[in-house]
């Protein structure tokens, strides 16, 4: 099966500092690549570096195309939603206005309010607080709403940072159930980063584990998940 | 009584025009945190190039709509071409450049206009309308002109998928570029759009103050008092704010002092207003970051 | 932490650099005193008058840039105290008749009065609110000064009109050379004054206010004494400046203290770069300067640009930000910076 995202000698600097120092990471169409590692590791960089928002190099490919030189918008506009670490939703906007905002790059009128719908079906508690103001939903509704306007962008691949973060076990265990179903239905690939390495290895196919900026170790989730030292070096279980 | 209506009305006249500034400078301040000095020498040219309009024969309300179009296009081209560049610089930096900009359009419109004092026409019919004796047609014209332009902004803003953008671009950039919005672009539009409403400000005082070069500087500075004064993070706050001035002026004016120093009274109170209630009368506090 | 480290590696590098610069720094100053001394003899009369000028901005600018490039207050209204200053010794000189000389101080004294009462409202209001606080003095002042309840005082809109003072002594120098050595030791004081202030621990408190309000309290900074403080002698600096002013030019009068005379000073301020003591100077040579320069580009550029020299001047001050975005100081700092890195490699390599 042929790669939907492609990434090869990944790097990524804040100022001076350096913090990617050359990954190659692939997520397979359809598939699930999770990306673990402690805390400081550059997860998070290397989401920002797929999209534009840091300083990078390397190389990296979208459904073959490159995205070297591209905006963070334009690489949107490819298909690639973003959901980064701390939500960013636009706390004084109402729900319904996130969600608009998450379809914005797209032009087809009618399948937009279609997905509108299908999206509130699978979040039915945004459904019911669609005119409030996002920032004074509980946080675990903030998470579900940042991944439903994710998900308004009709995306091809769904880069998630730590969806886990801050939310309580309920939460956790239903988010990552509707993350399944979105992959297993709707066919979206995704990249996800993860502190909580048992919840997103039972998802995923794939799996990295990167330590200061540099691949540890990378093979099928399975196998990462049956690795004794990596466990106990890298994921803490 | 009647004589105290009387200036009441005819304050809620220039208090339109600041309203209209005064919103024009909030929609800059809420996309970038600067205030642009320039606003008022922007407006100013823009009624020039009005008058331009309709001394070379064009109908009044073409021309309007005309200089509005050409005023959104000026906006758009400062920002791309001569803010853009100042992106990251010091706040005090791109003060310095809107200083310069206030002095290249004062420069160039008494190049090519003339600092001697013109006169603009208005509108509007010479008799008041609906026997209304409190306000000349003008006036009264002046203020729906403004609260029409008023209700088209806020419709923009609250139900075109435009406005929308340009509000998601304010409030959180980075989150904006991850659904796909053109920021660069939206502060741009955001210029645009401040000029055009500065150009109806200084369409609707030209005629009540006269044409000339200097003509902006006391109504920029009451702009920025009313914006200040009814908050400037909420666009609607700072309108009503520029009304309150409009009117705190005209009756300062008529029954405090004579016109001679009224700008100065009338500041007093607005820095008094500003002492006891920092963040304007309808601002939200903005918490220190600590 | 590469960063850390290396930032730790440079530092012996750095310290010998700072001994050697502060040789320079001492060498560079005895050599600008110097040429500032000889400088009347080589110039015409109309350029003594006009380095009178300099120096006298470059005063002004100082007690803005304490302000606010040291202590974050923005003002946009600095020529109301030079107003006040310039007013002052007028009044005194023309209507008490005291002597010219007696009136620096005390013109320096009631500019410090009227800005620390100022700053006690500027106290409440943070930046984008004083800049309108300030902005509303500086358009305010030409009115208050025609002000008919005053103009007994003031001369109106005529202003007042003062003979400029003989040298004394017999010393044989004409009046605009004497004024300008009188400029120039009201500048040297005022600069020594200024820079021992800044490298103190007033300084330092002044910078801790600006750059962290929250722990400079938590410090312990009197931060409401510290702020109006700065506002009164931020002002004293720029009253002095408006005295001299008022002899160099031999006239007060309302219209030359407007709107535009605020705007100059704090173009200057960022021009020669925001907290910095030298940098006032390229700020002073700068809006003294450019704007005649922007003069004579105008009349090169013929007939039909004989309105434009301001829009000139416009065109030269965004291109130089565009250039310079932390000024003149700024743009030096970063060429010692680079020569610096230059050397200390040469060195180690």
């Amino acid at each position: 099966m042929a790669p939907i995202l492609e990434a090869r000698g990944l790097t990524a600097a804040y100022g001076p500092i350096q913090v990617l120092h050359g990954l190659d990471i692939r997520v397979e169409d359809g598939g699930v690549t999770a990306l673990l590692g402690a805390n400081g590791a550059g997860k998070t960089t290397v989401l920002r570096a797929l999209c534009a928002m840091v300083r990078r190099g390397g190389a990296a490919s979208f459904r073959g195309r490159s995205l070297n030189g591209q905006a963070t918008e334009d690489i949107v506009r490819l298909g690639i939603a973003h959901v980064p670490d701390g939500r960013g939703t636009f706390a004084a906007l109402t729900v319904n206005e996130n969600l608009r905002l998450g379809a914005y790059a797209r032009r087809d009128r009618a399948a937009v309010k279609a997905d509108s719908a299908r999206v509130c079906g699978y979040f039915p508690r945004l459904a019911e607080r669609r005119q409030q103001q996002a920032g004074t939903l509980s946080g675990g509704e903030q998470q579900m709403l940042a991944i439903a306007r994710a998900l308004m962008l009709r995306p091809k691949l769904l880069l998630l940072d730590e969806p886990s973060f801050g939310l309580a076990p309920l939460a956790v265990a239903d988010i990552f159930g509707i993350l399944r179903k979105i992959n297993r239905d709707d066919g979206v690939s995704m990249l996800i980063v993860e502190q909580n390495a048992n919840l997103a290895l039972d998802l995923a196919d794939h799996a990295c584990v990167i330590e200061t900026g540099r691949m540890a170790m990378s093979g099928p989730a399975a196998v990462v998940r049956d690795n004794e030292a990596v466990r106990r070096a890298y994921l803490s279980y | 009584m009647v004589a105290f209506l009387h200036q009441v009305f005819s304050g809620l006249a220039m208090g339109a025009v600041y309203a209209s500034l005064a919103l024009a400078l909030v929609v800059i301040y809420q996309a970038t945190h600067h205030v642009n000095f320039a606003q008022g020498e922007m407006a100013m040219f823009s009624t020039y190039i009005a008058w331009d309009l309709i001394d070379r024969g064009v109908p009044y309300w073409e021309a309007f709509l005309l200089t509005i179009a050409i005023s959104f296009l000026i906006g758009m081209v400062i920002e791309r071409v001569v803010i853009r560049p100042f992106e990251r610089a010091p706040a005090l930096t791109v003060v310095i450049v809107f200083i310069g900009l206030l002095v290249i359009f004062n420069s160039l419109a008494g190049w090519r206009y003339s600092y001697t004092i013109k006169s603009f026409e208005s509108p509007f019919p010479d008799e008041p309308w609906f026997g209304n004796s409190f306000m000349s047609s003008h006036e009264s014209g002046t203020v729906v002109v403004t609260l029409a332009m008023l209700a088209l902004v806020y419709i923009f803003f609250r139900f075109t998928k435009l406005g929308l953008a340009m509000r998601a671009a304010a409030l959180n950039p980075t989150s904006s570029r991850l659904v796909g919005i053109r920021v660069g672009w939206m502060l741009a539009i955001g210029w645009g759009l401040a000029a055009a409403i500065g150009a109806i400000a200084g369409m609707m005082a030209a005629p009540i103050v006269y044409l000339d070069p200097n003509m902006m500087g006391g109504i920029l500075l009451f702009s920025l008092a009313g914006a200040l004064l009814g908050g400037i993070d909420n666009p609607w706050g700072a309108v009503l704010g520029g009304f309150i001035v409009g009117v705190l002026e005209n009756v300062a004016g008529a029954y405090l002092v004579g016109t001679e120093i009224k700008l100065s009274v009338a500041l007093i109170i607005i820095v008094g207003v500003l002492v006891a209630k920092p963040s304007g009368l309808f601002g939200r506090r903005i918490a220190a970051r600590v | 932490m590469a960063g850390a480290s290396q930032r730790l590696t440079a530092r012996p590098a750095g310290v010998q650099a700072g001994a050697s610069v502060r040789m320079w720094h001492r060498l560079g100053i005895a050599a600008a005193l110097a040429g500032a001394a000889v400088l009347p003899f080589a110039v015409s009369g109309y350029r003594v008058y006009q380095f009178s000028q300099v120096l006298i901005y470059a005063m002004a600018l100082l007690g803005l840039n304490l302000l606010t490039g040291y202590n974050g207050q923005i003002s946009l209204g600095h020529g109301a105290f030079f107003a006040i200053g310039g007013y002052t010794t007028a009044i005194l000189v023309v209507k008490l008749g005291v002597p010219y000389w007696a009136t620096i101080p005390v013109a320096g004294i009631v500019c410090f009065v009227a800005g620390f009462l100022f700053g006690f409202p500027a106290l409440r209001l943070g930046g984008i609110y004083l800049a309108l606080a300030t902005f509303a003095l500086a358009l305010a002042t030409p009115q208050l000064l025609k002000f008919k309840a005053v103009d007994e005082w003031t001369g109106g809109v005529q202003g007042l009109l003062l003979s400029k003072p003989k040298a004394p002594f017999g010393l044989p120098l004409t009046r605009d050379q004497w004024l300008y050595f009188v400029c120039l030791a009201c500048t040297a004081l005022l600069f020594w004054a200024a820079a021992n202030l800044v490298r103190g621990r007033i300084g330092r408190a002044m910078v801790a206010i600006r750059e962290h309000p929250v722990a400079a309290e938590a410090m312990g900074i009197d931060i409401a004494f510290y702020k109006t403080m700065t506002f009164g002698v931020s002002a004293l600096y720029t009253g002095i400046a408006g005295a001299l002013s008022g002899m160099v030019a031999g006239v007060v009068a309302p219209d030359s203290f407007g709107f535009f005379l605020s705007l100059s000073f704090l173009v200057g301020i960022v021009v020669g770069g925001l907290a910095s003591i030298w940098g006032v100077i390229a700020g002073a040579l700068f809006i003294e300067l450019v704007p005649i320069y922007a003069d004579q580009i105008a009349d090169l550029l013929g007939e039909s640009a004989k309105a434009l020299p301001w829009a000139i001047y416009g065109v030269l001050l965004i291109g130089l930000m565009y250039m310079m975005p932390t000024g003149a100081a700024g743009a030096v700092r970063a060429v010692v910076r680079r020569l610096g890195r230059l050397t200390a490699g040469s060195k180690s390599g």
